[in-house]
């Protein structure tokens, strides 16, 4: 899972699964604390939200 | 007892009579849990699986949940990505499906594994060229992006959405929902497609193995189509059940319609494909390997039949009455061809799984028979409940169902005017 | 794999059992359960749950009497060297945990229990039915745990395992080779307990890529050709599913070295003189 794991071998097989792993869960990752501090900002700064 | 949470104008069954359904419910998961318990502690001893039929009912149920639970990432799909806007009125209720079904298909893998404590392994120590890593990555990360898009929809209960900061987040996560549909999408191609890898791979296994593409075989993108053309079935099949328990239209006719149309050209796409599949691996790919299909369905339980079974009753058929304006729009036709799709697809799982272990590969050896101990149905059977309880809680705490209020706008005038007449009784007591 | 040895002989072990040898007497079951502390249940007689690292197969002509003949198969695990690189043998290449290997120097398969956590996909994947799974823990008659052998670890309930070609005497000889100061291990010096246990001297091991080892000279395996049988009485199981097993078999019965694959219809005929 890491490179510091002694399976972890740097080749193709392994850049482009752990690649698209790390992708889908860093924007997962970003996604979601865009979300957290958008929201904090908003309430702080009173921002009113429109509601769904 | 419960109005406070209930969604403003909804109408709902009362408490007690609520409290009695899911307790009838909660009997059956109770089971499921003893039973699961039971495996947890004792061991996969209390399941009738053996060295010849290591992969089991369990397996078949996974196979089985993540197809007809596609209904989310397609339906996120069509609506985030290419923009069907209608889907709107369905997509929460999509969502819940596939996050039951993911997390149920979870469950039954912490069940399955013989070591449950070192189900981590397969993250920690990942043999990047199994399926199985590539399904337990995707299938985590999927559920990961299920429980985001579910979150808004629970924080549209109204006493959540009082809040400020929730109300935030609710709206926020609306505003980049497409991102996670899309990545949800993603995950969904590898994991529904690595699933169908698990016994394409098998080149000793000649009953499931197939060829393909790269490291793909035929079966990858099978299972992807498979799930993406069958899961919105399920999902349309499930929102019939769910108006026809609580007596009320919950979700209008077009959205319906228009779901189940998309999903009968995926279906009879799919079933060409999967025509095709089958001709090339009965005439190309098992005879070089000895085999006939006679050595595959001939004996006990799998004949022949199974195969049409599948493709006939489970495929073509209920696509071309989907495909049909008169037979779709026909209701009692479309609810026969959403369980013939989702018996279809479960059929083609359980092929996939339980006749692969069947069929003998060395020439003198014999066909495998099991059949699942009590165990192994109550733990499958346990997602079943706990699905049922969930839909439940959902549908009466939260707005699932966007043209539920469109639909009756009586009962909506009738409620507000009965929170009218409160307020108007409470200003005049204190006055 | 990473950190596979740079030094030292490359070996490829393997197996010849001569059927018309086998008189099916099952002294190599037993030798191989006592050796490797193979667990057992009180009552054995579901065979579909019980483990056997070797076990014998009892195979037919399908002739009415008086011409039916039998035959006893004892099948180890076949430790497969697979296609090629990228796919190894079918269950090597299935573990999602990299609990199985082959390793590079021996060609042996590999089971590492601890590290299997017992999701089977292995045993879904191999043709031979080679592995077993761990369905209870595994229980000794009291006192019997003292007669168990200290170079083997017990496995524990959940696990899969399987034969190791009995890893543990190659690895004694080498220990024994490290000391005398040699770079090779000799050909009697590991030798399997069931190879030793046979009386009928059936079966024959050693190393593949060593022509003065007698399994070499019996087998003559082709090396161009994932060491495919040159003999013409010598044969593997389900040669044509390419697993490329390590362990061959041998007979001069015609009927036996068809058993040992699947053929259509008018098949054999065509290539029975490739298999002899």
């Amino acid at each position: 899972m890491f490179p510091f794991s002694f399976e972890w071998v740097w080749d193709a097989a392994h850049i482009i699964f752990f690649g698209g792993l790390w992708y889908a869960l860093s924007i997962l990752g970003m996604g979601m604390t865009y979300v957290i501090f958008k929201s904090l900002y908003d309430v702080i700064w009173g921002k009113e939200s429109e509601g769904h | 007892m419960d109005s406070a949470l209930i969604p403003d104008g909804a109408k709902r069954c009362s408490f007690p009579v609520f409290a009695i359904g899911i307790a009838a419910v909660g009997a059956v998961l109770l089971w499921g849990v003893f039973a699961m318990f039971l495996i947890w502690f004792k061991g996969l001893n209390q399941t009738n699986m053996n060295d010849y039929y290591g992969f089991a009912l369990w397996i078949w149920a996974d196979l089985a949940v993540i197809a007809i639970g596609g209904g989310a990432f397609f339906t996120g799909l069509l609506k985030y990505i290419f923009g069907i806007d209608e889907l709107k009125n369905i997509i929460n209720f999509a969502v819940i499906i596939g996050f039951i079904c993911y997390s149920s298909a979870l469950l039954i893998l912490a069940i399955d594994i013989g070591q449950p404590l070192r189900g981590w392994f397969i993250f920690w120590h990942a043999n990047v060229h199994s399926m199985l890593t590539e399904v337990a990555f995707c299938l985590s990360c999927y559920f990961a992006v299920l429980v985001i898009e579910f979150i808004p929809n629970i924080l549209e209960n109204k006493q959540l959405i009082k809040i400020p900061f929730l109300r935030h987040v609710n709206h926020n996560m609306h505003g980049i929902m497409a991102v996670f549909a899309a990545t949800g999408a993603f995950l969904s191609f590898f994991h529904q497609g690595s699933l169908g890898g698990v016994t394409g791979v098998l080149y000793g296994r000649p009953f499931g193995v197939r060829e393909g593409l790269l490291v793909w075989p035929w079966t990858f993108f099978l299972y992807t189509f498979s799930a993406a053309a069958y899961g919105p079935t399920f999902t349309i099949l499930v929102t019939k059940a769910v108006e026809k328990i609580t007596g009320k239209k919950l979700v209008k006719d077009n959205v319906i319609r228009l779901l189940a149309k998309i999903a009968g050209w995926m279906i009879l796409v799919y079933i060409v494909a999967k025509i095709i599949d089958t001709i090339y691996w009965a005439n190309v790919t098992a005879p070089q390997l000895g085999f006939t299909l006679n050595d595959f369905y001939g004996h006990g339980f799998y004949r022949i039949w199974i195969l049409y079974a599948e493709i006939i009753i489970g495929g073509i058929l209920p696509a071309l009455i989907l495909i049909f304006k008169r037979s779709r729009e026909n209701s009692t036709l479309l609810v026969l061809a959403l369980i013939l799709a989702v018996f279809g697809v479960c059929l083609n799982r359980w092929v996939m799984v339980l006749q692969v272990m069947a069929v003998p590969v060395m020439s003198f050896d014999q066909w495998a028979h099991y059949f699942p101990s009590w165990q192994e149905i109550a733990t499958t059977i346990l997602p079943v409940a706990y699905g049922i309880i969930l839909i439940s809680l959902t549908y009466r705490y939260l707005p699932v169902f966007p043209q539920e209020q469109e639909l009756y706008p009586e009962t909506i005038a009738a409620a507000k005017a009965e929170a009218e007449a409160k307020v108007q009784e409470e200003d005049a007591k204190k006055a | 794999m990473k950190q596979e040895q740079k030094h030292g002989k490359t070996y490829k072990f393997g197996m010849a059992i001569d059927l018309d040898k086998c008189t099916g007497c099952g002294s190599c079951m037993v030798a191989c359960m006592s050796e490797n502390n193979v667990p057992f249940k009180v009552d054995e007689s579901n065979k579909k749950d019980s483990i056997s690292w070797m076990k014998v197969f009892k195979l037919t002509n399908g002739k009415s009497f008086p011409d039916t003949e039998i035959c006893y198969l004892p099948r180890p695990c076949m430790h497969c060297s697979g296609k090629d690189s990228h796919n190894p043998s079918p269950c090597v290449s299935v573990c999602p945990a990299t609990a199985t290997d082959t390793d590079p120097t021996t060609g042996i398969v590999s089971q590492i229990y601890t590290r299997c956590f017992g999701c089977r996909y292995c045993m879904a994947a191999c043709p031979y039915h080679a592995r077993y799974f761990n369905w209870w823990d595994p229980k000794w008659p009291e006192g019997m745990e003292k007669y168990l052998s200290p170079d083997v670890s017990p496995r524990m309930r959940g696990v899969v395992e399987k034969c190791s070609f009995c890893f543990h005497r190659y690895q004694e000889a080498k220990d024994k080779a490290y000391v005398e100061d040699r770079d090779e291990i000799n050909e009697e010096e590991y030798q399997t307990s069931c190879t030793q246990a046979c009386p009928a001297g059936a079966i024959t091991f050693g190393d593949l890529n060593n022509p003065s080892h007698a399994i070499h000279q019996l087998v003559k395996p082709d090396p161009h050709h994932y060491g495919k049988p040159r003999n013409p009485k010598a044969f593997r199981l389900l040669e044509r599913l390419e697993t490329n097993p390590k362990v061959y078999y041998i007979s001069e019965k015609e009927w036996v070295r068809k058993s040992g694959d699947n053929y259509l219809e008018g098949e054999w005929e065509k290539v029975k003189n490739h298999h002899g």
